[in-house]
């Protein structure tokens, strides 16, 4: 599948890797160079790319994509999404804007700083993690942020430490020509430790932009951690995304993925299970309504015996909105007693709207169990007869239903108020789809 | 309170009523009874508004009102109450939650004011126990893996929270033991009023030993082809649907 750069694109992206990154210490420079080299030798995704089949980015290589600007923030009182958790980092086009972020309720045990902070003062304590969990080798967006990111977080909880739930809100300012911005984070989950990282990705603007952002996620023996994304860029936006997770004896990892914005969305999201006992749950939630895309990638490594693995992916079709899931599950050979569950339930509520619904096992070993579904349906009229025939009104037993059917997703959301803010903010946005 | 006259309604092209008349009053308990596939279970959804019967012919008139022209939750508004044959499992929507909304909606067109979840409670405990059963039960999304009996008892429930001038109850008896058939007969028997409505529907006289009728009706082939007193259903049970049957063969 690898190609060459001039062969599948018109030099996309330029200016941007005309532009020097950050290379010390060497090791990260050394990284770079060769996920540069990556980038190049996949070029942006083709049509016949089977990993892109039905999500077609070339379109992003006659966009002039300039480095974001370094900006102030924005005014993000009464923001829904700016509150989601006690803990708030803002990253505004990338870099950190200290006046916006609320850093004082921070648990003991709980570091979170700025990448370059983090490369300039202590590149040691990250160097083992940083660009080898994200498989950017075979992953063109995600080589790209790895050869360019600027700014990023870090987020490190201490062996056994309970933490108070981190924000990081990442945020696209009002912005002059179309921009790029590659937010890079990394989370690291000590051992015994127990956290929920919380990230929204918010435009202010609604211009063209390009948000390509990569987290890398370590969970250490028998930590427990939460991730929760939530993508609300403007309708302009291309929104490119890779969470991996390595999780050890032990530990769970659990992703909640909830998906609204950007006039295109990828998402490749997974965990490698890497000792007897991990688990993963991947929960994502997404919405394709007016012309949106939304593509996820899903993936669970089983690489160590006796892993357990739950995903389920729902979503709202609306419009001529179009979704993509496709799931991947590869049991490693010696994995045995894995037992991975995969459901991808569709809800369409118009005639234009299109799903794409995939699994894709690959399985080398021969004790385990493997479970996948999917289905893609209308609302359930005989329910909605049902709930009108006791007196509520046709639109709120519509609603009804579908906040039921979001709720196996957004119910997961461990972190009260992220939960309430964002299906708040997701059932308004849905209704107005609903009602336009 | 409720004129049907010369009623005809399809279901995909078939008609399956073929001119029903019928009148209830305030106060009284009609049972409508039949073979399979007279008409019973299309009256009662015609009723209550399904979408998918088509009204070809005929009127219903409810206290004065065209229902006919209704859309489902304004009948239910109006006061017309279907306990279903096979009631709905609505996973992730707590009874407790639908019970609400859906009591509140019929306030509101009463011109009262919503519960807060507080008095709701208060109100609906009484309700439980009309039909025995236990507040877990509120907690537990709408029918998702109730038992037969359970779903009956759910219905009662929620007509007894609905308090409704005119209940539709279609084969409520049907898949309950002796037991849960006394529990939803005296359910019913409990919503009995002067200023009430029941219609029930049933294939057979068992449930009319509790909910003792004013009024027996037999619907054959889409009509109702002989109405009489509770001894109507009694002369059924011993003689079977056959001999009405013969009668509309012609």
């Amino acid at each position: 599948m690898t190609r060459s750069a001039a062969e599948s694109t018109r030099t996309p992206f330029a200016s941007l890797l005309a532009r020097p990154a950050s290379s010390a210490p060497l090791w990260l420079g050394r990284l770079r160079r060769d996920a540069r080299k990556a980038f190049d030798d996949q070029g942006l995704p083709a049509p016949g790319n089977e990993d892109w089949r039905q999500t077609n980015v070339q379109p992003l290589a006659t966009i002039p994509f300039e480095p974001a600007p370094a900006s102030p923030g924005a005014d993000l009182d009464g923001h829904p999404l700016a509150d989601l958790a006690p803990i708030r980092v803002v990253m505004a086009n990338g870099r950190f804007v200290p006046k916006l972020s609320r850093l004082d309720a921070l648990s003991a045990g709980v570091r979170v700083e700025c990448l370059a902070r983090t490369l300039a003062e202590a590149p040691q304590t990250i160097e083992v993690h940083l660009g080898r969990v994200a498989a950017w080798e075979r992953h063109p967006f995600a080589a790209l942020n790895t050869a360019l990111f600027d700014g990023g977080v870090v987020v490190e909880i201490a062996p056994g430490t309970t933490a108070a739930a981190v924000h990081i809100l990442h945020l696209t300012t009002r912005v002059e020509r179309p921009v790029a911005v590659f937010p890079r984070v990394l989370v690291l989950a000590g051992a015994g430790s127990k956290a929920t990282v919380v990230e929204s990705f918010v435009s202010i603007g609604p211009e063209v932009t390009l948000t390509s952002a990569v987290t890398e996620i370590v969970v250490d023996e028998n930590a427990q951690l939460d991730h929760v994304k939530v993508q609300a860029e403007s309708d302009a936006a291309w929104h490119v995304a890779t969470i991996a997770g390595r999780v050890a004896k032990d530990g769970r990892l659990a992703s909640h993925n909830v998906s609204w914005g950007a006039r295109l969305a990828r998402n490749d999201i997974g965990a490698v299970l890497d000792g007897e006992g991990a688990s993963c749950h991947l929960y994502g939630l997404y919405l394709a309504d007016g012309t949106r895309h939304v593509d996820n990638h899903t993936w669970l490594d089983h690489a160590k015996p006796h892993c357990p693995s739950w995903e389920m992916y729902k979503g709202i079709l609306s419009g001529s909105g179009k979704a993509v899931f496709n799931g991947r599950i590869v049991v490693r050979e010696g994995a045995q007693k894995t037992d991975a569950k995969q459901s991808n339930k569709n809800l369409i509520l118009s005639d234009g709207g299109v799903v794409y619904t995939r699994p894709q096992l690959e399985i080398y070993a021969n004790d385990v169990r493997c479970t996948h579904g999917a289905t893609i349906g209308r609302l359930d009229e005989a329910a909605l007869f049902y709930l009108r025939s006791r007196g509520i009104p046709a639109r709120q037993a519509r609603d009804l239903l579908l906040h039921a059917f979001a709720d196996d997703v957004l119910g997961k959301i461990p972190h009260e108020g992220a939960r309430a803010a964002v299906g708040r903010v997701l059932f308004a946005r849905l209704a107005r789809g609903l009602e336009a | 309170m409720l004129e049907i006259r010369n009623l005809h309604a399809s279901v995909g092209g078939n008609e399956i009523l073929k001119g029903v008349d019928l009148t209830v009053a305030p106060g009284e308990v009609h049972a409508i009874m039949g073979p399979n596939g007279s008409g019973k279970s299309t009256l009662a959804q015609v009723l209550a508004g399904r979408e998918s019967y088509e009204v070809t012919d005929g009127t219903v008139t409810f206290e004065g009102h065209d229902l006919l022209d209704l859309d489902p939750e304004d009948r239910a508004r109006a006061g017309v109450f279907l306990a279903f044959q096979y009631p709905v499992e609505i996973p992730g929507v707590s009874n407790v939650y639908f019970l609400r909304a859906a009591l509140n909606a019929v306030r509101k067109q009463r011109g009262q004011d919503e519960l807060d979840p507080i008095d709701f409670l208060a109100y609906v405990r009484e309700k439980l126990k009309v039909v025995d059963m236990d507040e877990s039960f509120l907690q537990r999304s709408v029918n998702e893996g109730f038992s037969g009996g359970e779903k009956k008892r759910n219905e009662i429930f929620q007509m007894a929270v609905l308090d409704p001038k005119l209940a539709i109850l279609d084969e409520t008896d049907s898949g309950l033991d002796i037991d849960a058939l006394k529990i939803v007969a005296g359910g019913v028997n409990a919503m009995r009023a002067k200023d009430r409505a029941i219609v029930v529907v049933t294939h057979y006289q068992r449930l009319l030993e509790y909910i003792v009728p004013d009024r027996v009706h037999v619907l054959a082939d889409g009509r109702i082809v002989r109405s009489g007193d509770k001894s109507l259903a009694l002369e059924l049970e011993k003689k079977g649907y056959a001999w009405l049957e013969a009668g509309v063969a012609r």
